[in-house]
Parts: structure tokens; C-alpha cells; sequence
């Protein structure tokens, strides 16, 4: 029944799909791709724009692509600038540039493009692929190669960064001082690129067809350039955590990349581990210690990891466990994001075993729920699992300084010598006070076989009942706060949503109600325990529910048909990775689900 | 209770062990290597809640719940990394690991492996009794080809791991065999282990008089190895690979550096990482 449903609703969904005939935010924001084959230097002039943009005053994000070779294969950085916050790349691209066109076809279905869009190549490599002229945006060509080489020690990186920081209206200086700032070699060269940007400023000056954003207000001091994997292991050193064990696997290398030296620098230590199965069962074995701990992994890593996060369960030792998610099954699609692992998250684990699920939504929120899950973690004496994806992990963005939540550990610790001290006690919140090895007189066994009060091995079912029921309760009772969602919006129809795509969900919110639809946007933050009273409440006055993710088996419509009832009948869209939700194809969907009438009419 | 008014009392092998009744078969090898533990520990009056002992899955494993010491009883195999983790992150605790030879050698090989050349300072007791015992008897890695049994009928026909050569070519720091039936000269091996920096492993033969009854003639076999130690980890491979499986006593010492343990000290506050990522 819930297949049939969902692929009813997708089917609804679906015909909705379709490039616009123009940007929805033009002159609010700019897309740019930078495209080239390996060492033209797109990646370098891409985060350079961003770095641009960030000191002309505006918003930004950088989301990298690149081909299956480990170094030299053909690369994108995909840029889209704003005057507002924004969190998702745009339907289509209002620029692509590209260096030279070897291979770069391949990003065809990355960088889509319109009539009115612009592609900019170099006039000795030949003619823009048909993929992309297919879209009739107009195409000039410019002897890239051959004015970089006219400027002896320049580099064609740096004229494109001139050529695509000019269309897009970011102002000479802050290139100028983007440049400057990352430049490491002689002053030479240093003078050689700034002239080969200024030519190509000069050059995109007599290109018109393409919309400049203004600058926006100064903002020094108030914001962040940052990645989501950054921000993740920040949000963790903030909320406590000093020991990390790592295994690198993409995307999530990046994250535990950040943290080896913070680690240190605050008084912590990251420890690289032969295998998953090694560094999980390292950071429970730190936790046991009172050290908070935590390690990142993607998918396959998590897999491994499963039966050891059941015993952080079963001996309520507190780990954070943060799965930068990629496409699956198996090795998958290493280098891509999608939100697949899911239902994995919330029900993977062997025996009946409460674990915390939290998303971030948003390369900001990372650091924020990164934080959040080493409080939950530690006060709740459990596993909590945080679910980014390679999206959010590995994209750069410009963001507001954000406010430090205060999120702390603060675990529920036994004082020496205690009377009469069980580490198990089965309490009234389920959270029993926790022994640390060095304190005296409460010297306990931490096991992942069932056990008494005491800790004592135990297959008695009075026991069993006790402790299933505890480490349910602590859970299940815990006072969660307001940061188990963000709520937005009103409307008697609800788009409930999580993780990366909320960005692009909340733009495609957005350009619904400017058709006149309005619907309420529910991002959940926290996935598991599940909150019935809370979504109730933020469900109340709602008839109808579109639930949109970014997978091929609708994950979180069927999970949250599972644990919670949701009125009227729930519909899906949902799409597998590599490619991003596009915020005009979930615009169309919502308008289309909420004009389609009654729920009923939805599904005959 | 009363530790800061009366002089420190003598501890001995008694006080490290707890009132949890042990769930080996009588005439189990672990019975002794728990008492060579204890007495070990009492040697070095280490206070009881300043010892951790960390371990996996089987027979063996169950010791940490019979000590009087802070115990983790872990997942099967991964016992190594659990004390890695632990001993990484909370330098001051005294760190032993036990196990037998099905969860050390075999689920748990590679953290065997890599633990030998991480070289973390803690000290590894293997009872290896060359059996699965608590599934109730199949080969583990040490165990002989030819050995029948329900699983392998006929043996498995595979060669025996070689816990000790492989300890030395991974690194260990410190190489050692005992016998269960020799508890004062296992505890005397163990207390040089823990005063060991560095990673220390001790092999200790312990018989399981269930499935493998045949072990109670060891006793007959075993004697003290006939050299002295060496700081030579291919002499001392040598001889181990020659030897005839019996020698008993500290058979390697090197004085390779340990792996570093956090220092728990902060050079800037957290606020100050934040530098990085202001515009």
C-alpha cells in the first residue's frame, strides 16, 4: 500500500520537472561555473570568487565537482552568490566558464543551463560542447589561453577569476584582494596575476547579457566562510569533544582533517585508526574514560560500525557518530551526496536499541547539531548519529557568524565511595550517574552483555525488561526544546523535510507562495527519538503532508508513516543523488499537490 | 573510606578481586591467570580504580567483571581498540587487556596487528587455549590443522597463526609466554609487562580441560625459556620460531618510543579557533 502510494504521488511529481524560462532571483543572486580539465586551477579561482564575494558583502556558496580521477581528471566549482543567506545551487547557471573543454561534457546534467545564459570558452579549443549549446544560451569565445601567456607568469585561472567575478559584479577590489590575500609565491607572479584579472575584468565589461549583483552592506567581523564538514567538527570541539579516532573515507576525510590539529590545540588528540570497526569501539572506549569523543564516517564506514554503536547503547556509553552521507548501497557514488542512509540511521542496529538521529539542515546548522549531539549524547549516556552528506560537508559557504548555542557537555557522573552505587540504577529519567575509571570506591564493568542494576551479566527477564525500559525512557522522555525543528511558514498543508535539501525545499516554499500557494515548512532536526507531541503540535490546522528527501526508496515518508500519524494521505517526492533537488522542479511539485485538491482526488 | 587518615594499607591479590563468581568450567586455566592478575596488580600496589581492564568476547573475556577494577566488556574482537582508545585519552589509568586466542587472533587479528605497531603503553593477556570454547568448541587460529571437531570435521586443515612472530614483526615492544598452571611466574611476567612503556604482549597458555582435556599434559612440557631476554626482535624471532612452543619467560624487550597520549592541555581556547573562519 505505502509503495503504491508513493509511486502514485511521484508520478504526480514528477511531470513537473523543467528548467524556467529565467532565473526566479535574477539580480537577487549569480550562478557561476568554473569548468576545466585537472591543474586549470577552476577549484582555486572558484574559492576565490567565494572569498570575493564574502568581502563585496555578499552571501555565497561553493559546491565542488569533479571527476572519478584521484588528481588531474576534470573539475567544476559551482558558485551562486546572493545579497540574501542562501544554502542551494539555482536551476540553472547564469555563467559557465570553462577553461577548456576536455571532459568537461560530463557536467552537463551539473550545470544546466537556459536560453539566456551565457558560456564562455576559450577560442582555441573549439566550439562549446552541443550538451551545452544545446540549451541555445549564447556562446564566446575568447583566446583565454593566449592573453594569459601575453602576461609572462600569469595564469588563466586568474584572468577567468577577473572574467567571472566582473560578470557577476563583484568589485574590482575585493578580487584584487582575494587575490592577494591567498597568494603565497614571489611578488612577480603576484603582479602578473593581478594583471591578467584586471584584463579579465576589463574584458567582461564589454560582454553584456548577464545581470551584476549589487554589493552588499560591508560585513566584516559578522561573517564565516566556512565548509559543512568545518563546521561539523567545530560544533564538536564546542561542545566538548577531545578525543576523535579517524578512518579516512570520503567525504567525511575533510572533517576529521579540520580537527587533528584543532584537537591539539586545545588539549585534545585525534588518533587515526587501522579500520571503522577499530575507530568507533576507540571512541567508546575514550568515552568510557569521561573523555566526550565522537569520529565521522560516510555509509559504508557506518555499516561497519553498527555493532559496536549497540554496545554504546546497551552500556550507555555517550559517542557521536557523524555520517557524511554519499549515494549507496556498497562503495556507491563516493564523491556525490544523497540522503540514503536514512532508515540505516534510524533502525540499524541489532536488538531494540534507542539511539539519537539528528540532521543538520544547513552547512551552518552543522556546526550547531554537530554541538547539540554531543550534548544529547553526553547527558543522555547514548549514541547519537548525525546525518550530513557530501553536499553539505564538502560545499563552502558565506555565512552569518553563528551564535554559539551554548550546547555543552555535561554528563551524570558518580562521586567517589557513593553508597550503595549500581551504575545501571534504573532512575526515574532513565539516566543513571556514571562511574569514571580513576574515581574511587565505584569501580563497575561497563557491558554490552545485559546486566543488572549493578552491571552484574545478567539473561534474567526482570532484568532485561528494567534496562530496555530505561535506556527507552531516558530517550524517549527528554525534554528536547525547540531545536528538534525549524517551523516555517502557515498553511493548511505541510512540506516536512530534513537535512541538505531543507535549502532548496525552503526556496521552492518560497516561490510557491509567490504563485499564491503558501504551505508550512517543517525541517526536522531531530529524527530520532521521534516526537509525536511536538509535530502534532506543529502539525495542528495542517490537512496534508509532501514529504521531500533525497533518496530512491522515500526513506523519510516511510519512516515518518511509521512513528507518527500524519493527516490526511502523505505524498513523496523524493529523488535519489547525484544531482541536487532543483528549487523549480519541487516549486512545480508543491503547486501541482497542493492545486491537485483534496488528498483524496490526489491518489484516485 | 578512610584512605586520607590511615597510612596507605598494604593491597594485596584479594583486594582487586570482586565478588562475581567466575562462570569457567572447574579446572579452567583462567582461574589462575585471574589470580596471576591480581597478585600482579597487588606487586605494584596499584590502587584498584587506577586499573582498567578492557576485553572482548569468550571465556577469557568474562575477567573483567571478577576484578575489583574498573572493566569494559566489549564486542567481540575489538578489545584492542576500545583500550587504545581509552589509555589515548586517559593517560594516568594503568591499562590491561584480556582475551582469548579466537577474539585476539582471529575477529580481532588486524587490531592485534596494529596495536603491536601503534605500540599505545598497555599490556595484552592472551589466555590461548587454541579452541573456541564459549560456542563450545571449533578451531580458532591456534589450533592444530589436523584437530577434530563438529565445525571442521578433520580439522580444518589450515596451519596455526603464530601469535608471537607476528608480535614481533607488527612491533610490540614487549614479548612475552606464560603458563596458566605457573600463576607466581605469570604474575611476575605480567608486573614486568605493565612497567613495560610501551606496548607488552604476553601469550599465556591456559588449558580449557572441556574441549581440549589433552592440555592438562602442558604442565609437563612447559620450562623457563633457556636464554635471557633480547632487545633483538629477529634474535628473539628466531628463537620463538624454533622453540618448541613451551618456553616460558620474557622473551623480547625492546625500547621502542611509546605511542603519545593526550595531553589534556590547551594552548588556546576554543573561541580562538573560530579565527579561521571570520572574514
Amino acid at each position: 500500500m505505502h509503495v503504491l502510494a508513493i509511486n502514485e504521488t511521484r508520478a504526480v511529481a514528477g511531470g513537473t520537472a523543467g528548467a524556467p524560462a529565467g532565473s526566479a532571483t535574477a539580480g537577487m543572486a549569480v550562478s557561476v561555473a568554473l569548468a576545466g580539465s585537472g591543474g586549470s586551477g577552476v577549484m582555486t579561482a572558484g574559492t576565490m570568487l567565494l572569498d570575493a564575494a564574502a568581502r563585496a558583502g555578499l552571501y555565497g556558496i561553493m559546491v565542488r565537482t569533479s571527476g572519478p580521477q584521484i588528481r588531474g581528471g576534470e573539475a567544476a566549482a559551482l558558485v551562486r552568490l546572493s545579497r540574501r543567506p542562501i544554502d542551494s545551487l539555482d536551476d540553472t547557471f547564469d555563467l559557465l566558464l570553462a577553461m577548456d573543454w576536455q571532459n568537461v561534457n560530463r557536467f552537463a546534467d551539473e550545470i544546466p543551463l537556459r536560453a539566456s545564459s551565457l558560456v564562455i570558452g576559450d577560442a582555441d579549443e573549439g566550439d562549446a560542447p552541443e550538451v551545452f549549446a544545446a540549451s541555445g544560451a549564447r556562446c564566446v569565445a575568447l583566446p583565454l589561453k593566449k592573453t594569459a601567456k601575453a602576461i609572462p607568469g600569469s595564469w588563466v585561472n586568474m584572468l577567468a577569476l577577473g572574467l567571472a567575478g566582473g560578470l557577476a559584479g563583484i568589485p574590482a577590489e575585493a578580487l584584487e584582494a582575494a587575490l592577494r590575500a591567498s597568494w603565497k609565491r614571489t611578488e612577480a607572479g603576484l603582479l602578473a596575476n593581478l594583471e591578467a584579472l584586471h584584463k579579465g575584468l576589463a574584458e567582461a565589461q564589454g560582454i553584456a547579457g548577464m545581470a551584476r549583483l549589487a554589493p552588499g552592506a560591508a560585513a566584516t567581523g559578522s561573517r564565516w566562510l566556512i565548509s559543512g564538514n568545518e563546521a561539523a567538527g567545530f560544533g564538536a570541539i564546542r561542545g566538548g569533544v577531545r578525543f576523535v579516532a579517524a578512518y579516512p573515507i570520503t567525504p567525511a576525510t575533510e572533517l576529521l582533517e579540520w580537527m587533528a590539529p584543532a584537537l591539539i590545540k586545545v588539549g585534545g588528540a585525534l588518533l587515526q585508526a587501522e579500520d571503522e570497526l577499530a575507530s568507533v569501539n576507540m571512541i567508546i572506549g575514550a568515552s568510557y574514560g569521561g573523555v566526550p569523543s565522537l569520529t565521522a564516517t560516510s555509509g559504508p564506514g557506518l555499516a561497519l560500525m553498527t555493532e559496536a554503536i549497540g554496545l554504546a547503547v546497551s552500556a550507555e556509553v555517550p559517542i557521536v557518530v557523524v555520517d557524511v552521507m554519499r549515494g549507496g548501497p556498497s562503495t556507491g557514488i563516493p564523491a556525490k551526496s544523497e540522503q540514503s542512509d536514512l532508515s540505516f540511521a534510524v533502525s540499524g542496529l541489532h536488538g531494540d536499541a534507542p539511539r539519537l538521529v539528528l540532521a543538520p539542515t544547513s552547512i551552518a546548522d552543522c556546526l550547531a547539531t554537530t554541538q547539540w549531539a554531543v550534548q544529547l549524547a553526553e547527558a543522555l549516556q547514548a549514541p547519537a548519529i548525525v546525518l550530513s552528506d557530501q553536499f553539505m560537508g564538502q560545499s563552502r559557504a558565506i555565512i552569518d557568524r553563528p551564535v554559539d548555542a551554548g550546547f555543552a557537555a555535561a554528563r551524570l557522573t558518580a562521586a567517589a565511595n557513593t553508597a550503595d552505587y549500581k551504575r545501571y540504577r534504573d532512575t526515574e529519567s532513565g539516566v543513571s550517574p556514571m562511574a569514571i575509571p580513576g574515581t574511587p570506591g565505584i569501580v563497575y564493568t561497563a557491558d554490552g552483555l545485559e546486566h543488572s542494576e549493578a552491571g552484574i551479566p545478567s539473561s534474567q527477564a526482570r532484568d532485561h525488561r528494567v534496562q530496555l525500559d530505561k535506556r527507552e525512557r531516558k530517550l524517549a522522555q527528554h525534554d528536547y526544546g525547540r531545536w528538534w525543528a525549524d517551523i516555517e511558514g502557515e498553511g493548511d498543508a505541510a512540506v516536512v523535510t530534513f537535512g541538505s535539501v531543507t535549502g532548496t525545499v525552503r526556496e521552492a516554499v518560497a516561490r510557491a507562495a509567490a504563485q499564491g500557494v503558501g504551505v508550512r515548512l517543517i525541517a526536522l532536526r531531530l529524527l530520532a527519538p521521534a516526537q509525536p507531541e511536538r509535530l502534532a503540535q506543529a502539525l495542528a490546522g495542517v490537512r496534508r503532508v509532501l514529504v521531500v528527501e533525497q533518496n530512491h526508496g522515500a526513506q523519510l515518508y516511510r519512516y515518518l508513516r511509521s512513528v507518527y500519524d500524519l493527516p490526511g494521505r502523505p505524498a513523496s517526492f523524493h529523488r535519489p543523488g547525484p544531482l541536487p533537488l532543483r528549487p523549480a522542479e519541487l516549486t512545480g511539485a508543491i503547486v501541482e499537490w497542493q492545486r491537485a485538491g483534496t488528498p483524496e482526488k490526489e491518489i484516485a | 573510606m578512610n584512605d586520607v587518615a590511615t597510612p596507605a594499607a598494604v593491597l594485596t591479590a584479594a583486594n582487586y578481586k570482586s565478588a562475581t563468581k567466575p562462570i569457567w568450567c572447574p579446572g579452567c586455566g583462567d582461574f589462575s591467570v585471574l589470580g596471576a592478575i591480581t597478585k600482579a596488580l597487588a606487586k605494584l600496589q596499584l590502587p584498584p580504580h587506577e586499573v582498567a581492564v578492557v576485553s572482548g568476547i569468550g571465556c577469557s573475556s568474562r575477567i573483567p567483571a571478577y576484578t575489583n577494577c574498573y572493566g569494559f566488556h566489549g564486542v567481540h574482537g575489538r578489545s584492542l581498540a576500545a583500550a587504545t582508545g581509552l589509555k589515548v585519552a586517559r593517560p594516568d589509568m594503568t591499562v590491561l587487556v584480556t582475551g582469548g586466542d579466537g577474539d585476539g587472533y582471529s575477529i580481532g587479528g588486524n587490531h592485534f596487528m596494529h596495536a603491536c605497531r601503534r605500540n599505545v603503553d598497555m599490556t595484552y593477556i592472551v589466555m590461548d587455549n587454541h579452541v573456541y570454547g564459549m560456542t563450545k568448541g571449533q578451531a580458532s587460529p591456534t589450533t592444530e590443522p589436523d584437530w577434530d571437531n563438529k565445525l571442521s570435521p578433520g580439522g580444518t586443515g589450515v596451519r596455526s597463526f603464530h601469535p608471537l612472530v607476528i608480535a614481533l614483526a607488527a612491533g610490540a615492544s614487549f614479548v612475552a609466554r606464560a603458563f596458566a598452571g605457573d600463576p607466581n611466574g605469570t604474575a611476575d611476567i605480567i608486573a614486568q609487562g605493565i612497567r613495560h612503556p610501551g606496548f607488552s604482549f604476553i601469550e599465556v597458555l591456559s588449558p580449557c580441560v572441556t574441549f581440549r582435556p589433552e592440555q592438562r599434559e602442558w604442565k609437563q612440557h612447559v620450562h623457563a625459556a633457556p636464554v635471557a631476554p633480547t632487545d633483538d626482535a629477529a634474535q628473539a624471532a628466531r628463537r620463538v620460531m624454533t622453540d618448541d612452543g613451551f618456553n616460558l619467560g620474557v622473551l623480547y624487550a625492546g625500547d621502542r618510543t611509546p605511542y603519545p597520549l593526550r595531553s589534556g592541555k590547551a594552548k588556546q581556547t576554543v573561541a580562538e579557533l573560530e579565527a579561521e573562519f571570520a572574514l
